[in-house]
C-alpha cells in the first residue's frame, strides 16, 4: 500500500513541475510586471529598485527557484487588479467554491446513482425512458444556460429562491460557511443544481450501463439461483460491483465540477475562486491566474491520487495483480 | 455517384432512425439559417442606420404588445432578435468548425508523429497530452485565452479575438485526436505496405502523409463530429463569460450574456431565444455525431 501511494506521488511530481514552469512563465514573461506596478510616473532609479526587489535581475533558474519557494509558502505576489496579496484573495474565496462544489457532487451522487440503478433494473419502463431523455438534454445543455433558465423559473417568475450571492454567512475561524443559515442554504440550491446536473446525468448513465453489464454475469444468475431476494441481488451483489468506475468518474468529475464552478459562479455571482479567476482573465491579472493554475493543478493531482487509492481499497484484484507483477 | 450513396448502408441506417432524420433536419435549418443570414434575415442587426431605439424591448409577436415586423421581439438597442440569432449562429458555427478543424489538424499531425516515430517523440507528446487531459478543456481554453489577452497589445484584442478563441478551443481539444491517431498509426506502422514503402526508399514524411494518414482517418471523422457540438458549447460559454468574441460581432453566447442583464426586468425573450437556438444546434449536431459513430462502427454500440 505504501509503495503504491509513493509511486503515485512520484508520478505526480512531473505534472506539478510542468504546471509550475507554465505558471512561472506566465508570471515572469507575460506582460511587464514592472511597468504595471510602477504606473505612469517613475524615475530610472525607482525602476531599478523594483527590478531588484522583485529579483528580476537574477538568472532564470534562481527566479524559478524563488517562485517555487514562494509558492510553497503560499506567496503568489500582488493582484494587479485589486492590489492585494493573491493568497489572501484566494483563501477568502475558497470556502464558497468548495461548499458549492461538494454540494453539487453530493447532489449528483445522491440523485444520479438511484436513477441509474432504477433505469438499469427497469429498462423499458416509461420512467426510465423519461430519465434517459432528460439526461440526453442535460448533456447538451450548457451549464450557464441551465443556470439562466433556473433563475428565470425560480427567481424571476416564481420568486422562490435568490438568484445571486451566498446569503448570510457564518465565520468559523477563517472559514466562512453559508451552510448554517437558512438564507445561505436557500442561496445554495440553484447554483448546486446547476453545477451538479451534468454530473448527475453522467453518473446516471454510467451506473445504468454498469448495472446492465453486471446483471448479465454468472454470479448474479447464481445469486438468484440461491434464492436470494431481489433486494440482496440488486444492491449487495450488483450495485457493489458497479462502484469502481463510479468512483473514478465521480472523482475525476469533481475536478470538472471545480472547473465548471467558474461558469456557475459567474451566472450566480457566487463569491468564489472561479468568479475571481474569470474577472482576472478578463482584466489580464496574471498573478491571480498563475496562482489559480497552480492551485487547480495541486487540487487535480490530489483528487487523482485519492481516486487511485480508493480503487486500491475497493478492488482487491488490483492488489493481487500488483503483488504478482512485483514478483 | 449519388446513386451509390442512396444504396449504401449508411443511408439505410439513416432513414431507419427517426431521431436522426429529425436532428438532421433541425441541423440543416440551423446551418442554412446561419449560412444565408445576409439574404434570409428580415433585418440587418449590424446596420446602425436601420436600428431605432423606439423599437427596443419589443416582445415576441404573439404577445399583445408584439410588432409583426419583429417575429421574436427586439433587444435593448432595437435589434430584431431573429436576425441577431441568425447572424450569431453564423459566428458560433464559424468558430466551432474552425476550432474543430484546427484541433483535428494539430491532433492528427502530432498523433501521427508520435505513433509512427515512437520512442522519445512519442513519450514526450503523450506526456504532454496526459498532463493536458488532467484538466477539463474549458479550463485550458480559458487559460490560453487569458494568456493571449495579457500577451497581446490591448488595441488588437477586438480584431483578433475570434482567432484567439479558435486557437484556444482548438488547443484544448487536440489530445483526443492525437491519442486515437497514435493508436492506429502504431498498428499501421508494422504492416507490410509500410515496410514496402520503406524498402523502395520513400522518406518517413512521405510515408506518414501519403500512406499511413489515409488509413488512420476513419475514426477521426467521428471524433470531429462529436467534438463540433462541444466546441460550439465551449465558444458559447467563453463568450457568455465575456472572454470570447467581442460584442461588435455577437455570437449566440454573447447574445445570451447581453440578455442576461434584462432577465429581471421581464424581457426574457432576449436570453431565451438565443439559448433555444444554441440548444437546437448543439443537440442536433450531437445526435448526428452519435448516429454516425454507431453507424460506422456497430461494435461500439
Amino acid at each position: 500500500m505504501t509503495a503504491f501511494v509513493l509511486s503515485r506521488l512520484l508520478q505526480a511530481v512531473p505534472v506539478l513541475l510542468a504546471v509550475a514552469v507554465l505558471s512561472f512563465a506566465m508570471f515572469a514573461y507575460v506582460g511587464d510586471p514592472v511597468a504595471i506596478m510602477l504606473g505612469q510616473d517613475y524615475t530610472p532609479a525607482q525602476r531599478e529598485a523594483l527590478i531588484q526587489d522583485l529579483g528580476l535581475d537574477q538568472p532564470v533558474f534562481v527566479q524559478f527557484a524563488t517562485f517555487l519557494w514562494n509558492a510553497v509558502r503560499g506567496e503568489f505576489g500582488i493582484s494587479y487588479r485589486l492590489s492585494r496579496p493573491v493568497a489572501q484573495l484566494i483563501l477568502e474565496r475558497a470556502p464558497a467554491t468548495l461548499e458549492l462544489a461538494f454540494a453539487a457532487a453530493l447532489l449528483a451522487l445522491l440523485v444520479g446513482v438511484p436513477m441509474g440503478v432504477y433505469t438499469g433494473l427497469h429498462r423499458n419502463s416509461w420512467l426510465s425512458r423519461l430519465f434517459l431523455t432528460f439526461s440526453l438534454i442535460g448533456v447538451s445543455l450548457p451549464t450557464f444556460l441551465i443556470g439562466i433558465l433556473l433563475i428565470l423559473c425560480f427567481s424571476v417568475w416564481l420568486g422562490y429562491l435568490p438568484s445571486f450571492g451566498r446569503g448570510d454567512v457564518v465565520e468559523l475561524g477563517w472559514w466562512s460557511t453559508g451552510l448554517l443559515t437558512a438564507s445561505g442554504l436557500r442561496a445554495l440550491i440553484l447554483p448546486a443544481v446547476t453545477l451538479g446536473l451534468l454530473q448527475m446525468t453522467l453518473i446516471m448513465r454510467l451506473v445504468r450501463a454498469e448495472m446492465l453489464e453486471v446483471l448479465r454475469t454468472d454470479y448474479i444468475k447464481f445469486a438468484r439461483a440461491r434464492g436470494l431476494t431481489n433486494r440482496a441481488v440488486h444492491f449487495r451483489h450488483a450495485l457493489k460491483n458497479t462502484l469502481v468506475p463510479v468512483i473514478t468518474v465521480t472523482g475525476l468529475q469533481l475536478g470538472a465540477i471545480i472547473a465548471f464552478a467558474i461558469v456557475t459562479e459567474s451566472v450566480f455571482q457566487w463569491p468564489g475562486m472561479g468568479f475571481l479567476f474569470i474577472q482576472s482573465v478578463a482584466t489580464a491579472d496574471i498573478p491571480v491566474m498563475s496562482a489559480y493554475l497552480l492551485l487547480i493543478a495541486v487540487l487535480f493531482v490530489t483528487i487523482n491520487l485519492i481516486v487511485d487509492i480508493l480503487y486500491y481499497v475497493v478492488d482487491p484484484r488490483l492488489r493481487i495483480g500488483r503483488g504478482a507483477a512485483a514478483r | 455517384m449519388m446513386r451509390g450513396f442512396f444504396d449504401s448502408d449508411l443511408w439505410y441506417s439513416f432513414t431507419r432512425s427517426p431521431v436522426t432524420v429529425a436532428s438532421a433536419i433541425v441541423a440543416l435549418v440551423c446551418v442554412s439559417g446561419a449560412a444565408f443570414a445576409p439574404w434570409l434575415a428580415p433585418h440587418n442587426p449590424f446596420d446602425l442606420a436601420t436600428l431605432n431605439l423606439m423599437d427596443a424591448f419589443k416582445p415576441p409577436v404573439w404577445d399583445e404588445d408584439g410588432d409583426p415586423a419583429f417575429l421574436l421581439g427586439t433587444d435593448n438597442q432595437g435589434r430584431d432578435m431573429l436576425s441577431a440569432i441568425m447572424y450569431g449562429a453564423r459566428i458560433s458555427l464559424v468558430v466551432g468548425v474552425a476550432a474543430v478543424v484546427f484541433a483535428t489538424v494539430l491532433g492528427v499531425m502530432l498523433g501521427l508523429l508520435a505513433g509512427y516515430l515512437g520512442g522519445p517523440v512519442d513519450a514526450l507528446l503523450m506526456r504532454i497530452a496526459d498532463i493536458q487531459l488532467t484538466f477539463p478543456s474549458i479550463l485550458v481554453a480559458l487559460l490560453v485565452d487569458g494568456v493571449a489577452r495579457a500577451a497581446l497589445p490591448r488595441d488588437l484584442h477586438g480584431e483578433i479575438a475570434i482567432y484567439v478563441l479558435i486557437f484556444a478551443i482548438g488547443v484544448s481539444n487536440w489530445p483526443q485526436f492525437a491519442r486515437t491517431v497514435r493508436g492506429s498509426a502504431m498498428v499501421e506502422r508494422n504492416k507490410e505496405y509500410v515496410q514496402a514503402a520503406k524498402v523502395i526508399g520513400l522518406t518517413p514524411l512521405r510515408i506518414m502523409l501519403k500512406h499511413v494518414l489515409p488509413n488512420v482517418m476513419g475514426p477521426v471523422l467521428v471524433i470531429a463530429t462529436l467534438n463540433l457540438g462541444f466546441a460550439i458549447l465551449t465558444e458559447a460559454t467563453l463568450s457568455f463569460l465575456g472572454v470570447g468574441v467581442p460584442p461588435t460581432q455577437p455570437s449566440l453566447g454573447t447574445l445570451i450574456r447581453v440578455g442576461n442583464d434584462f432577465l429581471f426586468s421581464g424581457e426574457w425573450w432576449i436570453t431565451v431565444f438565443p439559448g433555444l437556438a444554441l440548444i437546437a444546434l448543439v443537440l442536433s449536431v450531437n445526435l448526428l455525431g452519435d448516429w454516425l459513430r454507431d453507424a460506422l462502427n456497430p461494435k461500439l454500440r
